[in-house]
């Protein structure tokens, strides 16, 4: 380093953002991502409405401790599916991260889905880019004011319905909706329908890109799941260069000479991230492809063939791979296992869940007595039978023991049960003393639906003969 | 009682939460600016190795107003709620006060349905299938430990399902019994029956009083000697459901009925306590659980309580 350079400096070690104004992109991706804003947010805010077997569809109670999935109802003991749901959702991102790069990041997120909703709100009050700049420099104005405050009051508005829609998955949307209008909700009621409003005002209307680049998870570790045949979107450095604005009275030598970069900036602001995708791929890349439409509206003018920034991989670059190869690169090893793993897991899902009795059976052996003799040489075990019926409809329920020649029931053999109900059941059960060992002894209980013989649950238990 | 058993550790404690927090305060504020030797080329002045130079790449402010919001939230909170040492915290948070919040809840939900069978007589609450459903949970809860989950006891612990009872089966005395408890008190009787001898001709007698084999000989002599127990189980061994002493005469026996643990009883005497619940679980309640336990001994309906539906979840 030289004398010069080794003056004392003060750097900051925090910086206040900047404020980035994304130019609105049109094109095949930007199309494509309204539709995803469409798809998702209509099932988002519409599934709540959706009634099934005469209650809401999609229900998440948490007071009851129930969930309720259209036809399907799930109780605490069920949790394992949501495990499993979890864990098909992260391997279907891992796949698709590993073919596409972030293309969930880009088109499906929330963050994204959002973002867009309140930058589209945010160009219909203030205007495109350059007017949205210009509006920010200047200073204070009744007109400014008034603009800004329909902004916020419209974001607002999206906001709180975003938190209520939220809240409707686990408070019925109906009875939600009347006790807004009447201020009648509970504390956390209101508070979670501020506190989500909040978040996406705050996420969609102010933080924006910080939240893909500072604050999410994934982001930091998606590159886990990249290699070189990942798609990822590239500037073509061999095509693009030597950049430079278009010189009509260039002489056709120097045109030649020239790369197909007009040095527009178009694609710099578009870029919600606000980076210039042809330095290269960089982190805060979220894969959204505005770039690409926009270039390739450039292109489109100045009559040169599209895709001077497109999605193509790593290799595809070096190598000069056609788009067939691209395609013929994307099963290679990690994605085949990544896919075998996936189909092996929700296979395994589909199978449990098919398989899945809405009945469950605990049996819990009096601890006060061993066993005890009753009249006619018979040995008598008491038993708590925990009858859970998981399904919506109530059934009579047939209870059966085995295990041990001349077993059996010595109280009523039936239980009936309503839907989604539980019972707890004393049972007595005998043995004649010469039909079993001293000590513990095996034995079943079975419970049988009496209308519905597949609705059968069985459960071990012990049976204690005292010395 | 005190958390600590000096005042020293609570200071301690408080001392080392504080300082840690303005700690953590102070290395923040003193860590977001930094005075380097740089150049004009975007680094932050460090060098190792020779060349090796670290990028100046800023973290978003907002996270360092996060930070401090941190850290402002830290000490509101230990002002409000317990944390720092044995303080109280100034709302006087406990979680004691959270489970009586929840127990209260939990009688103004489920109080009417109480405070409406409480209001009806103790045989047709035992004929309601929702009654029975809910006294049986009850019974399993607070009762099953000693009388089984069947009711029908254990040694030493009565069984609620035959017709012998040992203080009274009317609806209100079983009530009653569960309200205030029974103390079981037979005393020592082996030095007013006599010898050994005495005793074990008392237990032959007792024997035969449900008749049960029993050595004739012994009975004869017992007989004579079973005067120091008539105060209790009168002249006949028919017990007095008033002191709580249980009737001799049927095949119902709290300890057992042969002649060994017979001769104990006399000997040793017994104690045995029924814990009273009125405190614990109210007149509603123990309304209900009399209603269930009457009707393990008694039909209240002809309609089969037993398979009475389970209690609903919403
Ligand atoms: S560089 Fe292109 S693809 Fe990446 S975030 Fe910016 S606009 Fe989207
Ligand atoms: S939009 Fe295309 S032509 Fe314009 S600067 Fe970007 S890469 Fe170059």
């Amino acid at each position: 380093m030289t004398e010069a350079a080794t003056k004392p400096v003060v750097i900051r070690m925090y910086a206040a953002r900047e404020e980035i104004y994304p130019r609105e992109a049109k094109g095949r991706y930007a199309s494509l991502r309204w539709a995803c804003v469409w798809i998702t947010q209509i099932v988002f805010y519409g599934l709540p409405w959706l009634n099934w077997n005469g209650r809401q569809a999609v229900l998440f109670d948490l007071g009851a401790r129930k969930f309720y999935i259209f036809g399907m109802v799930l109780w605490p003991q069920d949790f394992i599916y949501l495990a499993a749901l979890l864990i098909i959702a992260a391997y279907l991102l891992f796949l698709v991260t590993a073919i596409a790069g972030r293309v969930w990041c880009g088109f499906a997120c929330p963050q994204t889905v959002y973002t867009e909703i309140f930058m589209w709100i945010e160009r219909k009050i203030e205007g495109a880019r350059s007017a949205r700049i210009r509006l920010d420099r200047q200073p204070w104005s009744a007109d400014k004011l008034a603009r800004k405050s329909a902004k916020h009051l419209a974001w607002g508005v999206v906001a709180l319905f975003t938190g209520f829609s939220f809240v409707a998955y686990f408070a019925p949307v109906r009875s939600l909706l009347a006790n807004i209008g009447a201020f009648a909700l509970g504390p956390w009621e209101w508070f979670w329908i501020g506190f989500y409003a909040f978040a996406t005002y705050g996420n969609a209307g102010w933080l924006r890109e910080q939240v893909c680049k500072y604050m999410c998870p994934y982001a930091r570790f998606q590159s886990a799941m990249f290699d070189k045949d990942t798609l990822i979107v590239t500037y073509d450095q061999e095509r693009g260069e030597p950049r430079g604005a278009l010189n009509p009275k260039a002489t056709a030598e120097q045109a030649e000479a020239k790369g197909d970069c007009i040095d527009c900036n178009m694609c710099v602001q578009v870029c919600p991230t606000g980076i210039d995708i042809r330095k290269g791929l960089q982190y805060e890349c979220i894969g959204c492809a505005a770039c690409v439409d926009a270039c390739n509206g450039v292109m489109d003018k100045i009559d040169l063939p599209r895709g001077l920034i497109r999605y193509s991989t790593d290799n595809a670059m070096d190598k000069k791979w056609s788009a067939k190869r691209i395609g013929q690169r994307i099963l290679r090893t990690r994605v085949l296992i990544y896919t075998a793993l996936l189909v092996l897991i929700v296979a395994g899902f589909g199978t449990a869940l098919a398989l899945r009795t809405p009945l469950k059976l605990d049996v819990i052996r009096d601890r006060g007595s061993m066993g005890r003799e009753v009249g006619d040489g018979m040995i008598e075990n008491v038993y708590r039978l925990q009858i859970m019926n998981t399904a919506e409809t109530g059934h009579t329920f047939r209870i059966k023991v085995s295990g041990i020649d001349s077993v059996k029931l010595a109280t009523p053999d039936e239980a009936v049960l309503d839907g989604a109900s539980t019972r707890a059941l004393p049972v007595r059960v005998q043995v004649e003393r010469s039909a079993a060992a001293r000590g513990s002894n095996h034995i079943e209980f079975e419970l049988t639906a009496v209308d519905d013989p597949s609705l059968t649950v069985r459960e071990k238990a012990v049976f204690i003969v005292p010395k | 009682m005190a958390d600590f058993t000096s005042g020293f550790w609570d200071l301690y404690i408080i001392v080392i939460t504080v300082l840690a927090i303005l700690g953590c305060g102070v290395l923040l504020w003193s860590q977001s600016t930094h005075k380097v030797e740089a150049g004009s080329d975007g680094t932050t002045g460090h060098v190792w190795d020779e060349n090796l130079t670290e990028l100046n790449t800023p973290l978003p402010r907002w996270w360092m107003w996060l930070f401090y919001i941190t850290i402002v939230f830290a000490l509101v909170y230990l002002v409000l709620y317990p944390g720092l040492g044995s303080y109280a915290g100034k709302l006087g948070w406990k979680s004691s006060g959270e489970y009586q919040q929840e127990l209260a809840k939990a009688d103004a939900d489920y109080g009417p349905l109480f405070a409406k069978y409480a209001s009806q007589d103790l045989k047709a609450v035992a004929a309601d299938p929702q009654a029975h459903a809910i006294g049986e949970r009850m019974f399993l809860t607070y009762c099953a430990q000693c009388h089984g989950s069947d009711a029908r006891g254990n040694k030493g612990y009565p069984d609620l399902t035959d017709k012998d009872w040992l203080h009274g089966g009317e609806p209100s005395v079983i009530k009653e019994t569960i309200m205030k408890g029974r103390n079981g008190m037979m005393p020592p009787m082996g030095a007013a029956v006599g010898s050994e001898a005495d005793i074990e001709n008392v237990a032959h007698y007792v024997k035969s009083l449900s008749g049960l084999t029993a050595d004739p000989i012994k009975v004869s002599f017992g007989k004579t000697k079973f005067g120091a127990c008539i105060a209790c189980h009168g002249p006949g061994g028919v017990g007095n459901q008033a002191l709580g002493a249980p009737n001799l005469t049927d095949k119902v026996w709290l300890y057992g009925g042969s002649a060994e643990t017979i001769m104990e009883t006399i000997r040793k005497g017994r104690t045995n306590t029924m814990p009273s619940f009125q405190a614990f679980l109210g007149d509603a309640k123990v309304h209900v659980l009399a209603a269930y336990v009457w009707s393990l001994s008694n039909d209240p309906a002809p309609a089969n309580l037993a398979a009475a539906p389970g209690v609903a979840q919403k």
